[in-house]
């Protein structure tokens, strides 16, 4: 931990053996200040540390590089090839018809190899290296050509076909089907697969490139622990223990080597605290009706007495509802009968009959209006999140600009950089916070959320406000900045905390019936 | 070396060529006027009651990479060729055939054989009834036949 008190220390400020570590661990600053008397989640040491302490809202993956899935590949394919003493191609067609699962492979190879062999489509003859054959007398079945000295090819079922034929044939189940692992024999009925270096013999190298390209993915897609990391031009994979059966109880966030943050169980961006189920719900709800709703709730108002929604447009203040007939008043909403002679002008705002309907109005108004306060919420971090992308590219202007200015070296303004990523990241959890908060029941624990959402929103605002200080002024704040930085991050940390913990143990409780498992179903409020 | 029309040109001719001589029992070439598309009739031979006396039109549509591609193959109702009742062919004459799906297709199968499968189709066939929803989906369906995901659920007719 030298390098988090170097850091802090302002000897070493012009030192520049400090390479990257002011911005590989924006919470390393945090047990230097003083904070209130939340408890340490000690996030800096247990990065630094093998993870002794593991939060409950950080679950352990792996990232893997194209070189290591075609390495992790290689190593099944020549253990299998070692231990049953088949061919690596073969072992590779019986590692993927089970799935890689090498155990469940091996096992049943052992108990009843012709079976296995025959449902991956290998059947047993003698094992020979494919070749290309010039056979007297032979009519390909698929072009009907006999022309003497075409050349010809079959697999081990021996249902030959004409070379030119069959590379047609790969060339349409690879390039327009993306078919790899599963390509068949062209023969009718005929399941046996083609395999990898019969195709090398076959096709042109840029279509045998693709096919192991597509080979390689269906290693990631055949296994439930892997899945591709879904940035654009990211060719990473990740690798996670959590099952499906477990995402209502965890919310597995991953984050790739190229920097993006997602979700591992629906390859959604980073939406801590929410599970994937409400996320989704939250989603659908928000594509079907926030617009809908939010021109619903300025421009319309219910029929007090049928609760018909009514849209004025015309200036004159009596009402009759085109359903039920009742007459009332558009402005206070009482019995257009109780209004006497001052029509067109109400002023009779305290009658009693208006209260009253105006009460009704207001209840069936609060589900909307509940909606539109997250929706609203949700929507601006949302859209701040994005703004504070453009901080981001500004930050680095800045950043260049304040060393000019200030005679600060780069080590020392890179504070703005963890201040901007942290805007970031807090932004994404606080857009989330609020569709989870949408959903969640009240019950005791829920109070302690809303306290945890209100700090580290006033402190997300009060970092993203110190960010709009000109130049000139930033390097005065900069002791308030790594300040408010590691307080904001600390929060995310806290709250993040607290919901996982709550999740994972089933005590929240939603007013929407999460399918997935035995979740809590709360007291149903659906209307 | 994308598939050619050229291609699908050469084996059409030779399966042209076949078929205009030599067919089996129940199936007659009606036209075949060029490589985009063909007609033929086909009949049921037993005496199965739902189709005795009867003769049905199929219409094969060719795509450029055919045979390596399915071609598109539907029934087409005229005034003396109805459309056959059967549970996976509906009443605008799509076809829901395995056989005829990208999954089922192998290249060794022609025009002939596509025939034969079909006249088999109908021969085993006892139910006089259409598809589940067949009414909602000739009214809905604007795909062709190769752009429907059909899901082939049972094997036994």
């Amino acid at each position: 931990m030298d390098s988090d008190d170097d850091f802090m220390s302002p000897v070493s400020s012009e030192d520049d053996i400090l390479p990257d570590d002011s911005d590989n661990d924006d919470m390393s600053g945090a047990e230097d200040f003083d904070f209130d008397d939340e408890p340490d989640p000690d996030l800096g040491m247990s990065k630094d540390f093998e993870r002794k302490k593991k939060v409950a809202y950080d679950i352990s993956f792996k990232v893997f590089q194209p070189t290591d899935i075609q390495r992790q590949q290689d190593e099944l394919v020549n253990e299998v090839n070692m231990i049953l003493d088949i061919s690596k191609e073969e072992a590779a067609i019986l590692l993927r018809h089970f799935r890689w699962n090498k155990e469940r492979l091996i096992e049943d190879y052992m108990d009843r190899p012709h079976q296995v062999l025959e449902a991956a489509g290998l059947a047993q003859t003698a094992a020979r290296l494919p070749r290309l054959e010039t056979i007297p007398g032979f009519v390909c079945d698929i072009c009907c050509e006999d022309e003497e000295g075409l050349q010809s090819f079959a697999i081990k079922c021996g249902h030959r076909y004409c070379v030119d034929c069959y590379r047609q044939y790969l060339f349409q189940k690879i390039r327009e089907e993306g078919e790899a692992a599963r390509i068949q024999c062209p023969s009718d009925g005929c399941n046996l697969i083609i395999d990898a270096r019969s195709l090398d013999l076959l096709v042109t190298a840029d279509l045998a490139d693709r096919y192991h390209e597509l080979l390689t993915r269906t290693y990631v897609e055949d296994k439930d622990c892997l899945k591709w990391c879904p940035a654009p031009d990211c060719q990473n994979a990740i690798e996670c223990g959590v099952k499906k059966k477990d995402l209502d109880k965890v919310v597995p966030t991953v984050s790739c080597l190229c920097g993006h943050r997602f979700c591992f169980g629906c390859i959604l961006n980073d939406h801590q605290p929410a599970p994937c189920e409400l996320v989704k719900k939250w989603l659908k709800k928000c594509a079907d009706d926030s617009e809908t709703a939010n021109w619903i709730s300025a421009n319309t108002k219910e029929c007090p007495k049928c609760n018909s929604t009514i849209e004025k447009n015309g200036g004159c203040n009596h009402m009759t509802c085109r359903k039920c007939k009742h007459e009332f008043c558009w402005m206070c909403m009482g019995l257009w009968s109780e209004h006497g002679t001052s029509w067109y002008s109400c002023n009779r705002f305290e009658e009693k009959s208006g209260t009253d309907a105006r009460d009704a109005q207001a209840k069936s108004r609060v589900s909307l209006e509940r909606y539109l306060h997250y929706y609203n919420r949700y929507a601006n971090h949302e859209q701040s999140a994005r703004l504070d992308k453009n901080i981001y590219i500004k930050t680095e202007q800045k950043m260049v600009q304040l060393q000019k200015e200030s005679g600060m070296s780069w080590i020392e303004v890179q504070y703005l950089n963890a201040a901007s990523q942290a805007l970031q990241t807090c932004r994404q959890t606080l857009m989330w916070t609020y569709a989870f908060a949408f959903y969640l029941a009240r019950n005791n624990l829920t109070e302690i959320f809303e306290d945890n959402q209100k700090d580290l929103e006033m402190a997300v605002e009060a970092l993203s406000g110190m960010f709009e200080k000109p130049v000139s002024e930033l390097s005065n704040v900069k002791v308030e900045m790594l300040d408010k930085t590691s307080y904001c991050n600390k929060r995310r940390v806290i709250l993040l905390e607290d919901t996982a913990q709550n999740l994972a143990e089933g005590l929240w409780t939603f007013n929407v019936e999460l399918t997935g498992a035995a979740a809590p179903s709360g007291p149903s409020a659906r209307r | 070396m994308p598939p050619t029309a050229q291609f699908a040109a050469k084996r059409l001719a030779k399966e042209l060529q076949k078929i205009t001589n030599d067919l089996p029992p129940g199936i007659t070439l009606v036209q075949a006027d060029n490589l985009d598309e063909w007609f033929l009739d086909i009949q049921v031979l037993d005496n199965n009651p739902l189709y005795q006396d009867q003769t049905y039109r199929l219409k094969f549509k060719f795509g450029s990479s055919y045979p390596i591609e399915p071609p598109e193959v539907t029934f087409v109702k005229l005034a003396d060729r109805p459309i056959p009742i059967h549970p996976h062919i509906y009443s605008n004459g799509i076809i829901c055939l395995d056989l005829l799906g990208q999954q089922g297709w192998s290249p060794v199968q022609n025009v002939e054989s596509v025939c034969m499968s079909l006249q088999s189709m109908l021969t085993g066939n006892t139910k006089d009834e259409r598809p589940p929803g067949d009414e909602e989906f000739v009214k809905a369906n604007r795909l062709r036949p190769k752009d429907i995901d059909f899901y082939y659920h049972d094997n036994n007719v």
